[in-house]
């Protein structure tokens, strides 16, 4: 057992995710090191990650997200980048734990246009959202009766 | 601002839509960034240590898997917390072992006896469903407390 020593301890790190045609993580990049401030940010394919203390990092994705509301997307990370038990660089192979980022980015321009007709929809509209199928699925009580019914 | 917790916990989308609407998001980032930044004893990859699962008591019994219990020391307290829960019932990918499958039960579970105001959706498959997915879910958060309505 060794001891455990963090790293950029009291920070928060964030993934600002975009999907945009007009936006690229590059130009996204650029406009983030203009108003950094200190702040470390890392480049990626799709889109960036932004660390340090919480209320910069705020300040910079409120200012990121305004280019570009309905393609920019941002969610908190655990691990801050780079980070020797998360890196691809250190473990030699596809990191885990982005196969649900993979399945959500190809859903999300349907969340996109959502949020770009969320302006001219009336208050008073009920939405129908896609639902769970309400179908009954097998009780415990009809099952066991199978299953009596099978030994009798 | 009400505390809202998320399943999938790691969703993006669910993340980003309860952030933006101005509510606070309960994901999972949260519980692994409060152990990665601890110091302590090194336990790699996710700082997970054997205190994890005796943790976990609180919310599954003692003859549930440590692998359920382990998990349940990260959400357990969020589902405390929260104030009300979007829940997406078809995120395949958050299937993995037993242990998952099984977490992911307790926590529907546990999430429905708290009796917190719960939206259950579906992931939206073509764009007709993107906007009523985003309408229903700002129709939700406007209605907690500290949303705009």
């Amino acid at each position: 057992m060794t001891a455990y020593s963090p790293r950029y301890t009291g920070t928060v790190t964030k993934y600002i995710f975009v999907e945009s045609p007009e936006m690229t993580p590059s130009d996204l990049a650029i406009r983030a090191y203009e108003i950094s401030h200190g702040v470390m940010i890392k480049e990626t394919c799709f889109g960036l990650q932004v660390t340090g203390n919480e209320d910069e990092v705020n300040q910079i994705v409120n200012s990121l997200r305004a280019l570009d509301p309905a393609h920019i997307f941002v969610k908190d990370r655990g691990f801050p980048p780079g980070d020797p038990r998360r890196c691809r660089a250190n473990l030699g192979g596809a990191r885990p734990g982005y196969f649900g980022h993979e399945f959500e980015m190809d859903l999300i321009r349907n969340v996109s246009k959502g949020l770009e007709s969320l302006p001219s929809r009336k208050p008073e509209d009920i939405p129908h959202p896609p639902a769970p199928s309400a179908a009954p699925r097998l009780d415990a009580a009809r099952l066991k009766k199978i299953i009596e019914s099978q030994e009798s | 601002m009400a505390k809202v917790f998320l399943y999938p916990t790691t969703s993006l989308i669910l993340s980003d839509l309860v952030a933006r609407f101005g509510h606070t998001p309960l994901s999972a980032a949260l519980q692994i960034r409060e152990r990665i930044q601890t110091p302590g004893l090194e336990s790699p990859p996710l700082q997970i240590t054997p205190e994890e699962p005796k943790k976990g008591l609180k919310w599954a019994a003692v003859e549930v898997p440590s692998g359920v219990r382990g998990r349940m020391s990260l959400y357990g307290p969020m589902i405390d917390k929260a104030e009300a829960a979007i829940i997406i019932n078809n995120a395949d990918y958050s299937f993995g072992c037993m242990g998952c499958a099984r977490t992911n039960e307790l926590i529907k579970f546990l999430i429905r006896k708290r009796d917190i105001p719960v939206l259950d959706l579906e992931y939206p498959m073509n764009e007709n469903e993107g906007v009523e997915f985003v309408a229903a879910i700002k129709r939700f958060l406007d209605g907690l407390h500290g949303g705009e309505v």
